[in-house]
């Protein structure tokens, strides 16, 4: 950031986009700068630098995720080369905490926002719908760590998730109808009743806090 | 009863001279008897394990009563109905007897009573809830239990100097300050038979409940502290008692953990090598989670603590270990012991409070502590939770501190220790134990009656009663690998760090370690509940109608070619209309197997002889490379598969 000035005025039109206080956009930044050796891009190569990533069994599709067009809100699909430090607050606002103070409505855009977060990362075709070979990669993925376990018996989980999924989004089926994937709405059924605004969040520190657990 | 638990202790029961000479005739003593008797009456010989065996029966015929009427046990908790059975019971035997025949006495209490209770919450505790929460649970636990105790017991003192309570009421402020320690402490027992009937949501229940167990550790020490501090003297009481006071806190809740921790590890080791002994393994189970307590006990550290820990800490392995049939024995006996233990616990305690001649009324005291535990608890709750609320990240609102400041009931292990303690040294114990008796009766009668309307009322979230899907397990571990991975980018080392930590520990040595190496090898949450799934629905698929030994030749000519079953798994061939989840025989076999050849054939037996009903629901387009099946009649219609 360049002088002084300047520097606090994006400070603060970041805190309005994208909700952090001033005190964890520094220590973001500060942090963006480490990923990055001082340069204004993050690629995908400079997260391989996060040691502790590596034993991540989905580290590819996070990855992913930070460089999904649809994540940073800039085209309904493909994949960016490289994202700076606006894009990467973006990623990061959908992982802040619900604010107490919000209302509903707000509450209920939040949930859908870190939904819609969650179902991009498994949609990797981007068609909007999650098929059963995305969702059998994602399985075999999250047990990728399992050595032992067959990859006949990691489909038969996947597709017995997915039928799972079959029966609370349509109930009965025709004998001739085809469930072709799990739409968005398909997805926000499963997920409802599920407090998923309180689970999927980080503690951001400001400066002061020590967390030590919630 | 109690003192015919006696022998059971190893003590000799005063009448056990007559089992010397069974034959004496009664009424000629020293004769020898006429001639060979046909019958002879033996109560002696059988009494004390009769007694014992007598109430337990009476206690389940109890429940069955209450059981019989469905209204009566949803408005009322099956606690308070048991105490009214105990004050009746305890009624007709001192009209009978005139005078009271059995008490809750302490010893049988912590050492046979409490014990099951105790590890059978330990055992089943969610354990990844109740570490999510532990910041919450620990603060309210020592804090809290702490801040209850002392402002209880010098506000009576105050009390007392006002003059509010009678003067006949000897008692100095430590006096005060130990029936203040016993008396506020959150009771496991009441806790859980309260919340059980209550269902309020998880994070509610596990913060009370937790702190309830927590806190056995906190009161020990006060009460022991307190008590030495009584028998020295107020005058001999110097700084480096205070000192080793609250030194011994952290000797005893850490030790008491430690005791627990040590014996879950030996348990879930020994659970290791029991694969050709599988009967034994219900008992090991028990015998060291019992020794663990009883270990605790002996070097007067937490036991409450230890049996939780080893319950906690031995679960994973253990459960990984030992057979399928030796689950449902344990868990079955736990509960069993469990349920029997708090019906005695609180058919005694309201046999205990008949017996006018072990306790003394003074209406300040009572209603001052009435008063006061309840006015303090509510603001210790609140006090405490506005401080937690700053550190974590969801909130306790005002209907939850309600709930809680309710929730705190006092119950059997108040009473046990009022009993404890020394008439000698303190000359107020008859009034400390009628206080304690009516407290004890408010919180479970009057809190326990209420708190359901309350709930209610409030609206409260209640517990989802969700049945585990495959789905949501596969998104809870996405979860914590995105949020683990986040926190690593972000730099971060939060909770979800160090848990991914413990896990990655816990997978390379630990696991190792303890888990018999067929278990380790496939061990995983997601295959688990996969399993589990399978197998209920396996069940249930038979239970409704399904014959799956059917004979083979029922294959119906069109049908896809076995080729395709390895493919798409039975799973979708048995499948109706893609309610529930899966079935998949083959993964029932796939894993275990090597281990049973019955189940590899009874395996091949199901495959050959399965009905494949007219209808597969087409998932995935590109597998439906055979030709459409022509729909036949609908006669598997009633194969349904739900889960049940």
């Amino acid at each position: 950031m360049g002088a002084t000035h300047s520097a606090s005025e994006e400070v603060r039109e970041l805190e309005g986009k994208t909700g952090f206080s001033s005190d964890q956009i520094e220590q973001l930044h500060r942090r963006f700068k480490h990923l990055s050796g001082d340069q204004p891009t993050i690629r995908k190569e400079n997260f391989n630098n996060i040691p502790d990533l590596e034993l991540n069994p989905i580290r590819s599709k996070i990855v992913r995720a930070f460089f999904d067009n649809r994540n940073l809100r800039k085209g309904p699909s493909g994949l960016a080369d490289e994202i700076n430090f606006e894009d990467f607050l973006t990623i990061m606002s959908y992982f802040r905490p619900i604010d107490t103070t919000m209302d509903e409505e707000q509450v209920q855009l939040c949930r859908k926002e870190k939904l819609r977060f969650l179902f991009h990362m498994y949609d990797s075709d981007s068609d909007g719908r999650i098929t059963l070979e995305e969702y059998r990669n994602v399985v075999e993925e999250l047990l990728s760590g399992n050595p032992h376990i067959e990859k006949e018996s990691v489909r038969s989980i996947a597709d017995g998730a997915m039928m799972e999924a079959a029966s609370v989004c349509v109930g009965r089926m025709e004998p001739d109808q085809v469930y072709e994937g799990i739409t968005f709405d398909d997805f926000l059924k499963i997920w409802q009743g599920i407090d998923i605004e309180t689970k999927m969040h980080v503690r951001f520190l400001n400066v002061e806090t020590i967390a030590l657990c919630h | 009863m109690l003192r015919a638990a006696l022998p059971l202790l190893g003590l000799p029961l005063a009448g056990a001279g007559a089992t010397e000479e069974p034959t004496q005739e009664p009424g000629s003593p020293g004769e020898p008897p006429p001639g060979l008797a046909l019958f002879r009456w033996q109560w002696h010989e059988v009494e004390a394990p009769y007694l014992v065996a007598l109430w337990i029966l009476v206690a389940s015929l109890a429940k069955i009563v209450f059981h019989l009427s469905r209204k009566v046990t949803s408005l009322v908790p099956e606690s308070c109905l048991l105490i009214l059975l105990g004050l009746v019971l305890g009624g007709i035997v001192l009209a009978v007897a005139k005078k009271a025949e059995y008490q809750l006495e302490p010893g049988t209490f912590f050492l046979f009573l409490l014990p099951p209770i105790v590890l059978d919450s330990g055992y089943f505790m969610p354990s990844r809830l109740f570490f999510d929460n532990l910041g919450a649970i620990l603060t309210y636990a020592v804090v809290g239990t702490l801040w209850n105790a002392f402002t209880t017991g010098a506000a009576l003192w105050g009390l007392q100097q006002a003059g509010l309570v009678a003067p006949r009421v000897q008692a100095g402020l430590l006096d005060f300050l130990l029936f203040g320690s016993l008396i506020s402490a959150v009771d496991p027992v009441a806790v859980l038979a309260v919340f059980e009937e209550v269902h309020v949501n998880e994070t509610l229940f596990i913060i009370v409940f937790g702190e309830s167990l927590l806190n056995d550790a906190v009161t020990v020490v006060l009460y022991k502290v307190c008590n030495s501090f009584v028998e020295m003297g107020s005058a001999n009481v110097q700084a480096t008692d205070y000192l080793k006071g609250v030194a011994s806190l952290f000797v005893v809740s850490l030790g008491g953990a430690a005791v627990g921790l040590v014996f879950a590890f030996l348990l879930a080791l020994t659970t290791r090598f029991t694969k050709r002994v599988r009967i034994i393994e219900p008992l090991l189970v028990f015998l060291l989670a019992y020794a663990a307590y009883l270990t605790a006990e002996m070097a007067s550290l937490s036991a409450i603590l230890a049996v939780t820990m080893c319950g906690l800490g031995c679960k994973k392995y253990v459960e990984a270990n030992i057979s399928h049939k030796s689950r449902t024995a344990v868990k079955y006996t736990m509960k069993t012991l469990a349920s029997c233990a708090e019906t005695i616990i609180f058919m005694l305690l309201g046999i205990s409070a008949v017996d006018s001649s072990k306790w003394a009324w003074d209406s300040g005291l009572v209603l001052g502590t009435l008063f006061f535990i309840l006015f303090f608890r509510a603001l210790g709750v609140v006090l405490q939770t506005w401080v937690l609320n700053q550190f974590r990240l969801v909130p306790l609102d005002k209907i939850d501190q309600v709930v809680m400041s309710y929730g705190g009931l006092r119950g059997a292990v108040a009473f046990a220790l009022v009993i404890l303690l020394d008439r000698t040294k303190i000359p107020a114990k008859d009034y400390f134990v009628a206080t304690t008796i009516v407290v004890v009766f408010f919180t479970v009668i009057v809190q326990g009656l209420t708190i359901k309307p309350l709930v209610k009322w409030l609206k409260v979230k209640r517990s989802e009663h969700h049945k585990p899907t495959l789905n949501q397990e596969l998104h809870e571990h996405t979860f914590d690998h995105i949020l683990a991975a986040v926190e690593d980018v972000v730099g971060h080392h939060g909770y979800h760090y160090w848990r991914d930590r413990w896990e990655q520990f816990d997978k390379k040595y630990l696991s190792q370690l303890l888990m018999r190496r067929s278990a380790y090898r496939i061990r995983d949450q997601i295959w688990d509940v996969y399993y589990r799934l399978n197998i209920r629905d396996a069940i249930s698929f038979v239970d409704q109608g399904g014959h799956v030994l059917s004979s083979t030749g029922l294959t119906l000519p069109s049908m896809p070619s076995r080729n395709s079953v390895a493919e798409t798994s039975v799973t979708n061939l048995l499948r109706e209309s893609g309610s529930g989840a899966c079935l998949d025989l083959q993964v029932i076999d796939t894993v275990r197997s090597g281990r049973d050849r019955e189940d590899a054939v009874m395996h091949h037996l199901l495959c050959g002889g399965l009905y494949k009903p007219r209808y597969r629901p087409r998932i995935l387009p590109a597998l439906a490379q055979h030709p459409e099946a022509p729909y036949c009649s609908y006669s598997q219609a009633t194969h349904h598969v739900f889960l049940s």
